[in-house]
């Protein structure tokens, strides 16, 4: 850091003060580094099981590689301060008056604004590169995978479960969530009912699910395993029981799976009780039953109306 | 025929026309608490009433059995009612009517006694001690249900409380905390300090200073009924459309957090006008001390972003109880109307609560350190610049929700620069710490305290900011570990140090230092065991405000639940030091004990019911220390004609 | 105020306090309805649990909010609760009498049996308690959205237990619908299924996924976030 060095000592025998800060926090940081790159960043959370969770892993490192010589700094730096000069007994007198010192004051302040601006391009381009790094980005994607054959996968929050629908098997819906390994992946994230938020711990993908909206996220996974699948937006008393598994499936094993799922909800004749594929739902509006649900029971369902449906406003 | 022209009299402040004779009546005949309980239970009443004439015919809350009108009416018209039965409008009823306002007992110097401190009373000196009671009230209350959540977290599969009351006491201490301690430095501190430290008699707005104190207390009874009414399941954050699901608990939240909201827009608006315009002559903006600074930053924000809140709270109260439709998306609301609009105060929040932290520790460094406060200018301009951009950084809570995804680099930008101006108060604190004859006492150990957990919980800020990284740490416990390090290890340890330092101005009496030590290390130590560990419970995917938690996270909850249980302990041997030194022991402490060159310890432990017998003239600032033949930090009896000369234009206010 | 005084009036309201805080603690935080226990009822590796859902629940605070009820197995009373006890490693012989009217799924998914053994329910409707309509009728989907036929669901998210609750005969309902709570006549479909409780000991919520709380946005609150009337606790013991 630039902004370490003091004044220098005055011709008495004071030791450089800001000599030894420095090199004191010189070694720590090297070591503290090096402990993160080579011990901490290959456990780092959250794993290495896909694209975006492996950015992610970097990302947090470089991060840490970062942060750790400034947090050494100020400790270092204030540990020698109430070291050194500690008040010692009858010693009544006051400290010398320095009110400021500009060189510092400049060091300082561009110092932090070259580290802060620094990792805000490192920040950018970590989630322009891993397409979005696994966050969700609303319904109008801008960070990409390269590659058009997506596994798109519908993910729908209810209080309080998770469903997932495959569009690209028949729009089967199920409550296991399956990916194939080595495909990007479009999670199309959506709720019925209030805001949850769809959170698969080791695919390093974290998406809101709102009501009407679409929030698209993606990843692809690199390894095959088991993970779990958290709501992660605060949805009611079940909110921390709505958790699932899921798998990433070699490609044959995920395809076998999908279509067996597919075929069975044909033949139970849920696939056709089914609404159609379509990236939100609006839950007032049942197509089968031929009328607007909230004109016949209001959007509780449930004959209980929020507007009475006399209610000349009512949508 | 002449036309008499009556000579142009200077407006006289308002109601004092003749001081009349005030009656002299029992303690209990006053208005005060009991009567502003009688008037709380007549004013529920009568609000009840009136939401079910209003609100009896709506289909729902026939098919709900539920109708949230009357309580939401009840509330608001108990709480006038509470208003009013302390007396919080007789004086304006009285102008109204004509008739003149009776000299205030503090003005004539009359006032004594405890009864004082149940009234509404308008001397600073009795607010500021008032809400220090309340604050400590209220962060033991919030510390209880923090206890029980702990209690809960012990083991995953085994759960002493069920699903919706594990609910209810998140969204309790959350609430409790995040409400009522956006004051806890504000309060005691600042409106009892204000005036002492700028070299006035008194605070602009003594009447709404109160009444802003009296919300308090309000806003308190409110946010604990939602206990009996089964709890709110929202969290602190009140995100809708849960909350316009939601059962009779929620309106205690929206109109507690409402409530408060007023009481907050009421005293930051009061500070910020008294700090521009009663200081004494001599005060100019380089010699305030940098506590007066925090507070003037703090009202700033105060005024200009809890409006927002209470607005979003507003149109949550009608979404549930007059069938608006503000946040329901079926019905042409969106849910993200209420994120953005709670999230725009949600985030200067956070920095009223930071700052008045900073604020105390850089006035208590010099102190302790007997060397001027380190670059004066950074650590103004750092206040300055966290207010500011506080505004423009409120999206990083929306990172993952389908915000349009171009913002986010600029909202990573913007929190990321925040992080300069707070890292100003850090270069303050290491030139003041250069060279400097460091005294480790109790309030210098909480400062202290502060800047080491304030790193933590910083830089953990920046690892929230950055987009990528804040895909797996948004809404874990990642985050609640950072928060926690920066508002309980910022500003509540500001507050516990301010509280060492500055009780015996406020009361004359010394805290027991022996205690205040054990208290400090147990503090310090357990703090840091309960929640340093929560960064990696959160990074392992363990989600905020759940107990269902993954297994192999047992041990290090139960590590978190244990230490919480201990720093439960050390807040108790802070309440045992606190009620054993004010109630029982009463040491008394006089003079100045610390021997600071601040303003308010130049007059007596506690100050004479004027604060200063005459306006002082400030002749330096209060950071002076080693300086050569340093003049005093002001002439507390000024010549004659000096202050009315610098007051002759101006009118009301001072008198010499 | 006189030492002694202080000591006093410090001492009286520590007790307060104390107690208010004892009071909220153990009776609104520590606070559940009753947990009805079939374990000891098991024989064989077989257990049988009957519960019925309501239209109201007269019985309770809140009389327009639809209820479960469970049976003791001993009494045969009904018991105003959501929380059941059964053992590990048995099968679960479910009955459910659903006396409430019918109400669209939000998702149709839920329409699909799932987690049962065989995948399939059992339904027969009654006009009241004695009196069947017609005879049993196994299926695997109630098409919720089709026709009026289902009432709620019965869900245990944590064993994969999707089951949809018939709704009695619609003609009869809107005639003669039980209105006290707990019903004990009226028009019922009776609806019997099985699942396997896990071989470990734990607590499994389970709840309805038909948004019928009525008068609360999206149909989810009230009784369907409140332990006792629309969601519970399955207690698996050892």
């Amino acid at each position: 850091m630039a902004a370490s060095d003091a004044p220098a000592a005055p011709a008495k025998a004071e030791p450089n003060h800001g000599l030894r800060i420095f090199l004191t926090w010189i070694i720590l940081a090297l070591v503290a580094d090096l402990l993160i790159w080579f011990v901490w960043y290959p456990h780092m959370p959250p794993g290495d099981m896909t694209t975006s969770a492996q950015h992610q892993q970097f990302d947090i490192a470089v991060l840490a590689l970062a942060a750790a010589p400034v947090m050494l700094f100020v400790w270092i730096y204030f540990g020698y301060a109430l070291l050194n000069w500690r008040h010692r007994e009858g010693d009544d007198e006051d400290g010398p008056a320095l009110f400021g010192h500009t060189g510092i004051q400049a060091a300082w302040i561009g110092g932090t604004a070259v580290i802060v601006l620094a990792a805000f391009v490192f920040g950018t381009v970590e989630l322009i590169v891993p397409a979005g790094a696994g966050a969700g980005e609303g319904p109008n994607p801008v960070w990409k995978p390269s590659g058009s054959n997506y596994l798109q996968v519908q993910v729908i929050g209810q209080q309080w479960q998770w469903t997932y629908r495959y569009p690209q098997f028949g729009g089967m819906e199920s409550t296991q969530l399956m990916l194939p390994v080595n495909r990007p992946i479009q999670f199309n994230v959506t709720s019925l009912d209030v805001i949850h938020s769809f959170w698969p711990y080791l695919l390093g993908v974290k998406a809101d699910a709102n009501p009407n909206v679409n929030n698209v996220a993606y990843t692809t996974a690199k390894h095959t395993g088991k993970f779990v699948v958290r709501c992660n937006e605060l949805c009611g008393i079940w909110h921390g029981a709505m958790y699932g598994y899921g798998r990433v499936e070699s490609t044959s094993t995920f395809l076998t799976w999908a279509r067996a799922t597919e075929l069975a909800e044909q033949r139970s004749g849920i696939l056709r009780a089914l609404p159609p594929y379509a990236l939100v739902y609006d839950p007032t509006v049942i197509p089968q039953l031929g009328v607007t649900l909230t004109k016949v029971s209001g959007i509780t369902g449930a004959a209980g109306y929020y507007y009475p449906p006399q209610d000349p406003v009512t949508p | 025929m002449s036309i008499e022209i009556e000579p142009e009299k200077a407006q006289e402040p308002a109601g004092a026309g003749p001081a009349a004779p005030r009656p002299a009546r029992p303690w209990w005949m006053r208005p005060a608490f009991h009567t502003g309980i009688i008037g709380a239970v007549i004013g529920y009443f009568i609000g009840h009433w009136l939401g079910n004439m209003l609100s009896y015919e709506y289909a729902r809350n026939a098919l709900s059995d539920m109708n949230d009108f009357p309580l939401v009416l009840g509330y608001v018209v108990g709480t006038i009612g509470w208003l009013a039965g302390l007396g919080v409008f007789n004086d304006l009823l009285r102008q109204m009517a004509g008739k003149p306002v009776p000299v205030a007992e503090e003005e004539e110097g009359s006032a004594t006694g405890l009864a004082r401190y149940f009234r509404y009373t308008l001397d600073h000196k009795v607010v500021g001690i008032q809400y220090l009671i309340g604050m400590i009230v209220y962060f033991c209350t919030g510390g209880l249900f923090a206890m029980a959540i702990r209690t809960e977290l012990l083991s995953p599969t085994y759960h002493i409380m069920n699903a919706s009351n594990y609910l209810m006491v998140v969204g309790e201490h959350g609430t409790m905390m995040m409400m009522m301690m956006s004051s806890v430095v504000l309060g005691p501190f600042g409106q009892y300090l204000l005036p002492l430290m700028i070299g006035s008699k008194r605070m602009a707005f003594p009447r709404i200073e109160a009444l802003a104190f009296w919300l308090t207390p309000a806003a308190y009874v409110i946010l604990l009924s939602g206990v009996l009414l089964g709890g709110f399941p929202t969290g602190w954050t009140g995100y809708a459309p849960l909350s316009v699901q939601a059962t009779e608990g929620m309106d205690s939240y929206a109109l507690a957090f409402g409530i408060m909201g007023i009481s907050l827009i009421l005293s930051g608006f009061n500070i910020f006008v008294t700090a521009v315009n009663y200081r004494a002559p001599g005060m100019r903006w380089s010699r305030l001390p940098m506590f007066v600074w925090s507070m003037i930053t703090v009202s700033f924000l105060m005024v200009l972003s809890v409006p927002v809140l209470v607005g979003g709270l507003y149109m949550l109260v009608t979404d549930r109880t007059v069938e608006t439709a503000f946040y329901v998306n079926t019905l042409g609301g969106s849910s993200y109307l209420y994120q953005n609009l709670f999230w725009f105060f949600g985030h200067p929040e956070v920095y009223i609560l930071a700052l008045p932290g900073f604020g105390i520790v850089s006035e208590l460094i010099p102190v302790f350190c007997r060397k001027p406060l380190f670059g004066y200018r950074v650590a103004g301009a750092g206040m300055i610049g966290v207010a500011l951009l506080s505004f423009f950084v409120w999206q990083h809570h929306l990172f993952d929700s389908g915000i349009n995804p171009e913002m986010r680099p600029l909202f990573m930008l913007t929190t990321e620069l925040i992080s300069i101006p707070t890292g100003f108060i850090y270069l303050v604190a290491m030139g003041t710490f250069w060279k400097a004859k460091i005294r480790f006492t109790v309030p210098m150990l909480f400062a202290m305290a502060l800047y080491f957990n304030f790193l933590i919980g910083g830089i953990s800020g920046v690892f929230l900011s950055d987009v990528p990284a804040d895909t797996t740490e948004h809404g874990s416990f990642f985050v609640m570990a950072h928060f926690h390090y920066t508002i309980m290890g910022g500003l509540i340890f500001a507050f516990m140090g301010g509280c060492y330092y500055w009780l015996p101005k406020m009361m004359g009496i010394k805290l027991n230092q022996k205690l205040g030590y054990l208290h400090f290390w147990t503090m310090f130590i357990f703090f840091n065991s309960t929640f340093l560990p929560l960064f990696a419970v959160g990074m392992l995917g363990q989600p905020r405000r759940v107990f269902e938690y993954a297994r192999n996270l047992q041990p290090l909850n139960v590590w978190v639940s244990i230490s919480a249980f201990l720093l439960g302990a050390s807040i108790l041997i802070f309440i045992i030091n606190f009620i054993w030194s004010t109630v029982i022991v009463r040491e008394p402490e006089t003079g100045n004990p610390w021997q600071s060159r601040g303003l308010e310890w130049q007059v007596s432990s506690p100050p004479p019911p004027g604060n200063f017998e005459h306006i002082p003239v400030i002749l330096s600032g209060p950071y002076d220390y080693g300086v050569q033949d340093a003049p005093p930090v002001a002439d507390l009896n000024p010549p004659v004609g000096v202050v009315s000369a610098s007051y002759a234009t101006a009118g009301a206010g001072a008198e010499a | 105020m006189s030492l002694p005084a202080r000591i006093v009036t410090l001492l009286v309201a520590f007790l307060a306090v104390a107690g208010g805080a004892a009071f909220l603690a153990v009776y609104y935080i520590g606070g559940n309805p009753p947990t009805v226990n079939f374990a000891p009822e098991a024989h064989g590796g077989v257990v049988n649990v009957v519960l019925q859902e309501d239209p109201q629940n007269t019985v309770s605070s809140r009389p327009d909010w639809v209820s479960y009820f469970v049976q003791d197995p001993k009494t045969h009373a009904w018991v105003h609760t959501t929380l059941f006890q059964v053992p590990k490693d048995t099968r679960v012989n479910m009955t459910i009498l659903g006396y409430d009217g019918c109400t669209p799924a939000r998702n149709n998914f839920w329409s699909k049996v799932q987690g049962t053994i065989g995948n399939t329910v059992t339904v027969q409707q009654f006009k009241t308690v004695g009196q069947p309509l017609d005879e049993p009728q196994t299926m695997s989907v109630i098409d919720t959205w089709k026709t009026c036929s289902v009432g709620h669901t019965f869900a245990i998210p944590g064993l994969h237990v999707f089951v949809p609750v018939a709704s009695p005969n619609t003609a009869l309902f809107n005639k003669a619908a039980c209105g006290t709570s707990p019903c004990t006549s009226g028009p019922h479909s009776m609806e019997k299924f099985s699942f396997m409780t896990p071989n470990s000991t734990g607590t499994f919520r389970w709840q309805c996924l038909i948004p019928c709380g009525g008068g609360f946005l999206d149909g989810f609150g009230g009784p369907m976030q409140t332990i006792g009337y629309m969601m519970g606790n399955m207690e698996v013991s050892s």
